[in-house]
């Protein structure tokens, strides 16, 4: 570590353009938000672009339940339901949560660590800006001949490659986009970390959503490229005539899967350990305790991440593997419960005699650590492989992923957003008409996926307009829960642009009044520059959420 | 207050940049990894398309039967009509057998296509030796005339004695260059 580079906060200034004007506001009118290398512009960008993925994602979901309501076709072809489902998944996982995540990292990181920007604003200007384009040809496709991406979201060959229509290939450089935004932005996560911290703060003094984003940004710079690897494999197959896909030219299609998961995996993960991160935070500052058990969440989390990479076969077990295979992925998979064990058993302990109160976010924090625990027992009966030959390609697996994603990752968001925005904007939103949001959804949620682990127990395969008569009554209810959760978006459009606007002002910069962290020290609303000069240690170690007494 | 300087190091940044990079690279790595893996162990079938040239030193266990189902499948939009003779046999381990295979195509023109084998339960295919086979290399067939492509084979004794079973596939591929000859890789 000799050879020095410029001094990044020099850099900084320099682009907020002079060390004269740099405590001004920013750039007026359009041009602030292209040209932006502010981290809290970026934050706010990839909120905003997260947020409309969101909507749209959840339209063609409406369209889904709105197609299974009854058995039979009404609405809409099969080739267009296909479509639907495919896009519906690659709009949520690549378009909605990670995008929120990494605006939460832009947002947060720097005040947390006390530092004046993100390590390289000119780079995240670009991986932010990447997002709208890459967004923009993945629906493009819908409206192209042939339709769009209609193998599911695994787009596993020869379904994508062979027998896929034409648009695929605008498809898999949406895939290649997505995938240089989310590795840029992994790097710029890394290197904040790592270097920008205030002087003195140690690793094992950052708070847990810091440390749950930099392991996650491993695992980012780690599984993209080879997803990014994948993709360029079945560009070449379709277009240059290589077979790595195509037995006909030696090439194997469960090769395909295989790539496939060693990236899909880890995937799961980056959804889900900023979401730890973010519950981490929240529930000490409502339980009035400090976090409990901080170096084993830290642990847990990075034990997660390792064991990420050796159980990706877990989503193959009918591909063909001998019994000891089958055995070394199940078991491999299993033990992924004890870290996360850990933590939920940690969240709990942190609640146990604490000084309890439900303010919205701490609702949502709560239903995250309780519906994340019941997605956590279905994975883990999917985990078992003579119990997944059954389970396998079933309803019970969308049960499973949706109660980890929905009711972890984007319950998580939307109780990080609900307890940072009156720090960003200096308002606070209307608190009686979040709670009705939060208890409406939470209900309906439930409606809507619970009774989806029944129709998997009974067989009902994933991926289909159609189904027979006996799954008639449980797709129902879950079609009523799905409009009245999906309706429930609505009323949370309303409440965050209504804060933004017109609720009331802030001021304390502590703006719940239980909360530790450094981002609770600059005033409310947050200014444009903050961490001019770094906190000192007496300060980190005050404001630390996890050591000392609140 | 004179501010201290925050830097980060070349080397820093040099790693940071190759990660991604080594990981794309190791994506492409997986390619011949999963290739060699499936050539040792034997999953897949990978090991069952290369013609068996040592000496049939097997044991001859009269006392064990193995079922042995054949099959035949070609690719859509390959206009081969492909069967076995017969689509069931028991064999004795370490005795050698044939079985037939019969072709014909269908269009009128000459094509030419590539067999691809599959042994279910897949550790089968490492005990499955076979000595003549039409799917070691790429098979013409003339417009309208059937052929015959006799199978040689014996199944090795060391195969595990819970494997009572055998499922023996072939796909017939069509060849992308069309042009005769042993196809590499496989």
């Amino acid at each position: 570590m000799s050879t020095t580079t410029t001094d990044l906060q020099d850099e900084i200034d320099a682009l907020g353009k002079s060390h004269d004007n740099h405590h001004h506001g920013p750039e007026k009118g359009v041009m602030r938000w292209i040209k932006t290398t502010n981290h809290k512009d970026i934050g706010t960008l990839y909120l905003w672009f997260a947020f409309i993925m969101l909507l749209t994602g959840g339209a063609m979901a409406m369209v889904i339940r709105a197609e299974l309501f009854q058995p039979g076709l009404q609405l809409v072809e099969p080739q267009f339901f296909n479509q639907m489902t495919t896009l519906h998944g690659l709009i949520m996982v690549f378009g909605a949560i990670m995008p929120a995540f990494v605006g939460l990292a832009n947002w947060q990181i720097p005040l947390m660590i006390g530092a004046k920007d993100m390590a390289l604003p000119r780079m995240n200007n670009w991986s932010f800006w990447i997002l709208p384009f890459a967004g923009a040809m993945l629906l493009s496709t819908l409206f192209m001949k042939g339709g769009g991406p209609a193998f599911g979201w695994t787009f596993y060959a020869p379904l994508s490659t062979t027998f896929a229509p034409d648009s695929t290939d605008f498809f898999i450089f949406a895939i290649h986009m997505l995938g240089f935004s989310s590795i840029m932005g992994a790097i710029n996560v890394i290197a904040t970390i790592l270097n920008m911290r205030a002087p003195g703060m140690k690793l094992m003094d950052m708070p847990l959503f810091v440390w749950t984003w930099l392991i996650t940004a491993f695992l980012l710079i780690a599984a993209m490229p080879v997803l990014a690897g994948a993709v360029t494999m079945m560009l070449t197959d379709r277009n240059f005539g290589t077979s790595f896909f195509d037995a006909a030219g030696g090439g194997d299609p469960v090769m395909f899967q295989h790539i496939f998961w060693f990236f899909g995996h880890p995937e799961v993960y980056i959804m889900i350990l900023p979401a730890f991160g973010v519950v981490s935070q929240i529930i000490p500052t409502f339980a009035r305790k400090p976090l409990f058990g901080y170096s084993s969440m830290v642990y847990a989390t990075a034990s997660i991440a390792l064991l990420s990479f050796v159980v990706w076969a877990h989503h193959m077990f009918l591909t063909g593997m001998p019994v000891a295979g089958q055995m070394y992925f199940m078991y491999a998979t299993i033990m992924i419960s004890v870290p996360t064990g850990v933590k939920v058993f940690n969240w709990v302990t942190t609640m146990w005699r604490g000084s309890l109160s439900f303010e919205t976010p701490m609702l949502w924090a709560v239903a995250f650590v309780i519906l994340f625990t019941i997605g956590g027992f279905s994975g883990l009966m999917l985990g078992i492989a003579p119990a997944d030959i059954q389970y396998h390609d079933t309803y019970f697996v969308v049960a499973h992923f949706h109660y980890v994603l929905v009711t972890g990752a984007l319950f998580s968001i939307i109780a990080a957003v609900f307890y940072w925005l009156p720090k960003w904007c200096g308002r606070m939103y209307n608190q009686k008409l979040a709670k009705i949001h939060f208890w409406w959804a939470v209900i309906s949620v439930n409606i809507l996926f619970f009774p989806q682990h029944f129709l998997g127990l009974a067989g009902m395969p994933r991926r289909i307009p159609d189904y027979s008569l006996q799954f008639a009554d449980f797709n129902m209810i879950s079609s009523i829960g799905g409009f009245v959760f999906g309706a429930s978006f609505l009323l949370l459009t309303y409440i965050i642009v209504d804060c933004i606007r017109n609720g009331e002002r802030v001021k304390e910069p502590r703006v719940w009044p239980s909360a530790k962290g450094l981002e609770w020290t600059i005033p409310t609303p947050a200014p444009y520059h903050t961490f001019d000069k770094p906190p000192g240690k007496e300060l980190i170690l005050a404001e630390s959420s996890h050591t000392g007494a609140h | 207050m004179k501010k201290e300087p925050q830097t980060i190091s070349k080397r820093f940044w040099i790693k940071l940049g190759l990660a991604p990079f080594a990981m794309f690279a190791f994506a492409f790595a997986l390619v011949p990894l999963y290739d060699t893996f499936c050539d040792i162990t034997g999953l897949n079938g990978r090991t069952s398309n290369t013609m068996f040239k040592g000496k049939n030193t097997s044991d001859v266990d009269l006392n064990r039967k193995i079922t042995i189902e054949f099959m035949s499948s070609t690719t859509p939009g390959f206009p081969l009509e492909f069967r076995p003779t017969v689509t069931k046999m028991e064999i004795i381990p370490g005795k050698l057998y044939t079985i037939t295979y019969i072709a014909e195509n269908r269009s009128d023109r000459t094509i030419i296509g590539q067999a691809v084998p599959s042994f279910a339960p897949g550790l089968a295919a490492k005990h499955f030796k076979k000595l003549q086979c039409f799917c070691f290399s790429n098979q013409t067939f003339e417009p309208k005339k059937p052929k015959e492509m006799p199978v040689r084979f014996f199944v090795d004794s060391k195969l595990d004695k819970d494997i009572v079973d055998i499922t023996l596939s072939y796909n017939f591929f069509k060849v992308k260059d069309a042009k005769p000859g042993p196809v590499a890789g496989l």
